[in-house]
């Protein structure tokens, strides 16, 4: 029940499909997704493997309650050892394709080895074959997805795939579904290109069940309306979408600016939500057409939005004169802040680009804010750049550098390095704004205190999704902290890493936890799923799942000296805001955690630990 | 009095919550493949569409079934298949206008909206009331409210 209880094992190297029971031991102690399939992977892979090389795999996981009718009942993960961290990686995604995977009739897609030409996967309700994809390599996102509509002559077809950026090696590249859904983070889309597999397509038919319908209605109900009467989940996320954040961080003073040179960003009216609402000189049209939903999503946060039909950027080229996926505030943030582009049309193009070639606008925006910084510094010039002047604040630069970064060509293709080797390359490794090859996303540290910690523990590199203590800290979320104080933040972030860990393992989006707590997540696994499920027994899911990810780091190699941030936020105070003179306290906390979590102070879990989680 | 499905697609969103809703009442699972409302994506237009059968008084696929096998609810004015005598010929599917009676290969029947016996599904698990459940003779009520509002507010501006 909820789960399908059969996975899909698919060897490129073999050119086979095979299908198999889900081990049902692992799913009662790791629930699905994130969990289960970190589960097999770290059964099944050497943690030294090199990302790009045929041993490593990729897992397509859903969640049990994936394809159910509970509140954001659609997502599925892609989890792998990360092409841009060389740590585990799993990235989440929306959109419909998890629901889709679980009604073919399929957990999980483990996928292995290396394809000799490249393909793309076709399921039709548990029947896959591997099909000729030489038609597709070369393509993009969005045209990859039309021609599979169209070879098969089904439009209800969904489809996850790689861009041109995916193909050529660029290490952030994602996975993306539904044309702007994606499976973002820590290079999940190149290592899918490192195995000459171009898409996967799926149409499923086959329901979904759970133990408990009546039950699971109830539950489901419930927790609905707690979403609905939520101010965050109920009105700010749908009217808004996440970039009701930007002038609220950029108050706080933590919004990272012009590499985190700076905490605040003089441009972040001109790129704000507010800004998308309002109606454009040309042709009196705001940015934002509408929000739109996930599949089963009663929030819908997603922003569709257009382009100005005179920008220089579309003003020759209609395909680009379309509604497509807006910028969310990650995006916008690293697009604009950390670039100091203000240019609210160059971004909402730049993020376009994203979508249709597959590469994270994170890591893209902040590689770019740290080549901006190279080149104003002399470091790197037109030679390397290609002629193009990389300088803070340039649009042009922006989207020159997304539509080269998307086809893998010229310093678009340095950029693809991720900052960590970009500014190694041209020794200035200090200037990566990124833990374990990560780049940060919109939070400044020195603002949020507990966002420092969060980014210098997080099991696939510096993140916001792996324990958002934003919520607590400025908003409020389930109670407040002081941002400026380090003190109590090793337990505020060991709790929400491990109860994130088990609502991205549940098939639910995280933003339900801006309501929800496991107390409203526990009712529904435990209706829809066999055995006997608790806020406390999630919770605990959550921190053995922390564990395991820590586990397979460690034997990856890294070590206690990769939980740390650059100097940049340890030494150099924030010169404006609420926030102004202080620094990241890493020092502080990192102990605390260390012990809090049941490690050594090596950061090692200890074997009473790991006996206790049943690891 | 008869009521009638309302469907306003600027409240749609798209997240097929009428779709997993219509499945589990029709087929005793969340399958949105065997929905009788879907939800069209046209999404280079930003624009979400839920449509479904609006049970045309003179239904086509009434009256082109060779067996009788689709008749009407008196009480709901749907037009229903009786699974007992339909014979899977899908004439009723060439007949409809609309595309809103498709063949299930499964059972070899045809499926379409019965209305769910006047309580429909798809309106109660609508989350932003992009379809709801109103008078048959005044679908159009919210519309005109709408409009009528707008109206006022230029009297009022103009005062």
């Amino acid at each position: 029940m909820a789960w399908a209880k059969n996975i899909l094992r698919v060897n490129l190297t073999a050119g086979t499909c095979k299908n198999e029971p889900l081990n049902m031991d692992w799913a009662m102690k790791y629930l699905g997704q994130r969990g289960l399939a970190t589960k097999y992977f770290v059964e099944e892979v050497d943690p030294k493997v090199d990302p790009l090389s045929p041993e490593n795999k990729l897992i397509l996981a859903t969640g049990p309650l994936t394809g159910t009718c509970a509140s954001t009942a659609g997502r599925y993960s892609v989890i792998t050892k990360g092409a841009l961290t060389g740590a585990i990686a799993c990235s989440n995604s929306g959109g419909f394709f998890g629901n889709e995977m679980k009604n073919a009739g399929y957990d999980m897609i483990i996928v292995e080895g290396k394809s000799k030409t490249p393909v793309y996967l076709f399921i039709d309700n548990g029947d896959a074959q591997l099909l000729d994809g030489d038609q597709i390599w070369g393509t993009s996102v969005w045209d990859t997805e039309d021609w599979i509509k169209a070879k098969h002559q089904d439009q209800m077809i969904r489809v996850a795939s790689i861009g041109v950026s995916g193909e050529k090696g660029v290490k952030f590249a994602c996975v993306v579904n539904d044309y702007h859904r994606a499976a973002g983070r820590s290079g999940v889309g190149t290592v899918m290109g490192s195995k000459n597999l171009k898409a996967v397509a799926i149409r499923g038919s086959k329901g979904v069940q759970v133990k408990d319908f009546k039950r699971f209605f109830e539950a489901s109900n419930a927790a609905k309306k707690v979403l609905a009467g939520n101010a965050v989940t109920g009105q700010g996320l749908p009217a808004f979408g996440t970039q009701v954040l930007m002038n609220v961080i950029n108050e706080t003073g933590a919004l990272p600016t012009r590499n985190h040179r700076d905490v605040q960003f003089e441009g972040a009216h001109a790129i704000s939500a507010e800004a998308m609402a309002e109606p454009r000189k040309s042709d009196g049209k705001p940015n934002l057409v509408r929000n739109a939903a996930c599949f089963g999503c009663t929030i819908g946060c997603g922003r569709v939005s257009t382009i100005d039909r005179t920008h220089y950027t579309v003003a020759e080229r209609p395909q680009y004169q379309i509604a497509s996926g807006g910028l969310e505030y990650e995006a916008a943030w690293a697009l604009g802040a950390a670039t100091g582009v203000d240019d609210l049309d160059a971004l909402t193009f730049a993020n376009f680009i994203c979508n249709e070639q597959g590469f994270d606008p994170i890591s893209f925006g902040a590689t770019v804010g740290a080549a901006m910084e190279l080149y104003e510094t002399g470091v790197i010039t037109d030679k390397e750049t290609g002629g193009i002047e990389v300088k803070f604040g340039s649009a042009k630069a922006l989207t020159d550098l997304a539509e080269l970064c998307g086809r893998g060509e010229g310093f678009g293709l340095e950029i693809g390095l991720g900052s960590k080797l970009l500014c190694a390359k041209y020794g200035k490794p200090e200037l990566s704004m990124s833990v374990k090859g990560q780049e940060f996303p919109a939070y400044d540290s020195r603002g949020i205190q507990g966002m420092g910690l969060t980014y210098a523990t997080s099991n696939r590199g510096a993140c916001h999704l792996r324990s958002y203590t934003v919520a607590s800290e400025i908003l409020g979320i389930p109670e407040k902290t002081d941002p400026l104080a380090s003190d109590g933040k090793a337990g505020l972030v060991k709790a929400f890493q491990d109860a994130t860990a088990a609502f991205d393992s549940s098939g639910l989006c995280i933003f339900t936890s801006f309501a929800w707590t496991l107390e409203d997540v526990a009712p529904q696994v435990d209706a829809a799923c066999e055995g006997s499920w608790t806020a406390e027994t999630l919770l605990e899911v959550g921190e053995r799942i922390w564990n395991l990810e820590r586990t397979f780091n460690n034997a990856a190699g890294f070590t206690a000296k990769d939980d740390n941030l650059p100097a940049r936020l340890l030494k150099d105070a924030a010169k404006t805001g609420p926030a102004k003179g202080l620094t990241n306290q890493l020092g502080k906390m990192l102990p605390e955690y260390y012990s809090l979590r049941g490690w050594t102070k090596d950061g090692v879990p200890t074997n009473e630990t790991l006996s206790r989680l049943q690891i | 009095m008869q009521k009638s499905l309302s469907i306003d697609p600027g409240k749609c969103t798209g997240c097929l919550q009428c779709e997993l809703a219509c499945s589990y009442d029709n087929e005793g699972a969340f399958n949105p493949a065997k929905s009788r409302i879907k939800v069209f994506n046209f999404h280079e237009k930003g624009r979400f569409v839920p449509y479904t059968c609006t049970q045309c008084d003179e239904a086509w696929c009434m009256h082109a079934c060779p067996v009788d096998a689709i008749t009407l609810d008196k009480a709901t004015g749907a037009k229903i298949v009786s699974n007992a005598l339909c014979v899977g010929c899908k004439v009723c599917t060439i007949a409809c206008p609309f595309g809103t009676v498709n063949y299930n290969a499964d059972t070899g029947k045809v499926i379409k909206c019965d209305l769910c016996g006047g309580d429909p599904e798809c309106a109660k698990a609508c989350p932003t009331d992009a379809i709801t459940w109103v008078d048959a003779n005044w679908t159009g009520l919210e519309k005109m409210r709408a409009w009528a509002a707008k109206t006022d507010a230029g009297q009022q501006a103009s005062a």
